[in-house]
């Protein structure tokens, strides 16, 4: 398991560099979040979903909605780099004639379930494929990834009702809980807390980790499986920006990306340098 | 012409369809007793989800079923569906085209008692300005099961508006419905009426009314808003020369806007919209609101009396 480990945190550390290569190409895109969620999407796309990039409607796939739409890069990276379409697409993202759209659009790009990105109605379509798979007896499950700002939704809240009356345990919400929102922290933005307490008294089975350790999330994810009855919501602690020092915990990169300047300084802190090669 | 109401019908259809397709799944938001789909819940009680009065949450969960194969119909009272539900029906349902049918009820002034807080007026023109979207507004019951069961059949998102009362039957059992059709349901020369909804049997009224003063009005019911039928409209205009159209919504957006377009692209000719003048609705008794908000068959050949002058 520890080699298992270290693989995805190689995994996670080689997204994180296209993140950033492809958001300093687009010019357009959001850094920070992309960053604080990439962990918690390594994990569930090579280690816990089953899923076919061969065939993206494959009816055994788990299914993942990306409700905090706007950290779409951080979903496409990886679903290039497990071939759902060549990595050469994502340098189009944001670009006329591209399928990668600002948000994610399940109209134009394989392994994309839904549209998201208008925050605060993601899960409500989690539920609704929870409900789905439940009438047909499918062992599927669905991940719905949340972030902490959207929670000020109260969308959020009917759809988390919903989750725990209809006692969907096929369903695992995800919290990126980041701490960051556009305007500032979300603490003074409008509080969200106790993240934890909320979902349990909606009548979930509450996890907490930190949404970095690449451990506590396949530990988390893997005893999520484990509960009956109720969903599941893990509580995901995580640093916007996470893995270039510079951004970090900066609401001010909650929408900008890396500037010609930039770039090579964040490579160095993943790890890579400027022409493509390792350090 | 004594009939039902298309709610009463709706809930007839729904739980017909619900024994033949067994995808078909419905959602309502503690209505259920009004908006007709607790017949589909009695008999159906594993595909039929109540989700409580939040109609943000049912929509995106309506969403979520159908991108995962499911038939949702989705119901509520025709202001929260499209009001409260506005951005969920944009973002979830139109934009990724997911084949979920809005069905709402309880559309228009004729809601009656509750007053204007629930009566939706300006809920055609809404949908009909969302990409992806078809709006069906039915006659009578048996177009609305006839809709329902073409909305079901359709692979895309649908609108359907219905209504709380009982409304004269116009279609019996030869009728053929088909989305984004037109139909004529009178032959006329001086003028034509575009009815919608309950309002095409007031338009045959009036036409009854305006033969009687020697003037031949044709009637057409336009049960699509979206897309519309615009063959039908040019032809009516080219040959008829004026149009009165006739809703029970906004005069902005609705029927009469979607035919004004289509004339104003294509073949212009003189227009007068009977609908609601951009305001409103009250408390009262449905009849005695469709006369207040000028909805009546009076109205109507008042309102073609006034068009003619234009010719």
């Amino acid at each position: 398991m520890n080699a298992r480990i270290e693989e995805l945190k190689e995994k996670a550390r080689r997204l994180r560099i296209d993140i950033v290569r492809t958001l300093h190409r687009s010019k357009s895109g959001h850094t920070g979040g992309s960053l604080s969620v990439i962990d918690i999407l390594a994990v569930l796309y090579y280690y816990k979903m089953s899923h076919n990039p061969k065939d993206p409607k494959w009816a055994g796939r788990d299914r993942l909605v990306l409700s905090k739409g706007h950290a779409a890069p951080a979903q496409y990276v990886a679903l290039a780099d497990c071939g759902y379409f060549p990595k050469e697409d994502l340098k189009m993202l944001r670009q006329l004639g591209g399928h990668l759209q600002g948000h994610p659009d399940s109209k134009g790009t394989p392994g994309i379930e839904v549209c998201t990105g208008s925050l605060g109605q993601g899960l409500s379509m989690a539920v609704g494929m929870a409900l789905a798979l439940r009438l047909d007896n499918s062992s599927s499950r669905v991940y719905a990834v949340l972030g902490d700002g959207e929670l000020q939704e109260g969308q959020v809240w009917e759809a988390a009702m919903a989750s725990s009356h209809y006692r969907l345990d096929n369903l695992c919400i995800i919290i990126d809980a980041n701490g960051l929102q556009i305007d500032g922290e979300v603490a003074k933005v409008m509080g969200v807390e106790p993240i934890a307490g909320k979902f349990g008294s909606f009548g979930c089975h509450v996890i907490e980790i930190d949404g970095h350790d690449i451990g506590a999330i396949v530990k988390a994810l893997d005893d999520a499986e484990g509960i009956k009855g109720k969903p599941v919501a893990i509580v995901a602690r995580t640093v916007k920006g996470k893995g270039v020092s510079f951004f970090e915990n900066k609401a001010s990169y909650h929408g900008v990306t890396p500037s010609d300047e930039e770039l090579p300084k964040a490579l160095e802190c993943l790890g890579e340098s400027c022409d493509g090669g390792e350090k | 012409m004594s009939g039902i109401a298309t709610r009463d019908a709706y809930g007839e259809i729904l739980a017909e369809l619900g024994a033949e397709n067994e995808n078909i799944v419905v959602l309502d938001a503690d209505l259920s007793g009004s908006t007709k789909t607790s017949g589909f819940a009695k008999k159906f009680p594993e595909r039929f989800f109540n989700m409580g009065i939040a109609e943000a949450n049912m929509i995106g969960t309506a969403a979520g079923l159908a991108a995962a194969g499911k038939i949702p119909f989705a119901s509520t009272f025709a202001i929260f569906a499209v009001g409260r539900a506005w951005e969920q029906v944009r973002q979830s349902v139109a934009y990724p085209k997911a084949n979920v049918k809005i069905v709402a009820t309880h559309s228009g002034v004729t809601v009656g008692e509750d007053g204007g807080s629930h009566q939706s007026v300006e809920d055609i023109a809404i949908m009909r300005a969302v990409p992806n979207m078809t709006v069906i507004v039915p006659a009578d019951g048996p177009e609305t099961k006839l809709a329902i069961r073409a909305a079901a059949a359709y692979n895309g998102p649908v609108y359907v508006r219905l209504g709380r009362n009982k409304v004269p039957t116009i279609f019996d059992d030869s009728y053929r419905f088909s989305i984004g059709k037109g139909v004529q349901l009178r032959a006329g020369s001086d003028l034509t009426f575009i009815g919608t909804g309950l309002m095409t049997a007031q338009a045959l009224s009036a036409a009854e009314k305006l033969s009687e003063a020697g003037i031949s009005a044709r009637v057409i019911h336009m049960p699509t808003i979206k897309p519309i039928d615009e063959e039908i409209i040019i032809a009516a205009a080219r040959e008829t020369g004026a149009i009165v159209t006739a809703e029970e919504h906004s005069v902005i957006g609705g029927l009469g806007g979607a035919v004004s377009e289509v004339l104003c692209d294509r073949f212009p000719a003189p227009v007068k919209k009977v609908g609601l003048n951009d305001r409103f609705g009250l408390s009262g008794k449905s009849d005695e609101l469709l006369k207040y908000f000028g909805l009546m068959p009076e109205d109507l050949v008042a309102a073609a009396k006034e068009v003619l002058q234009r010719k």
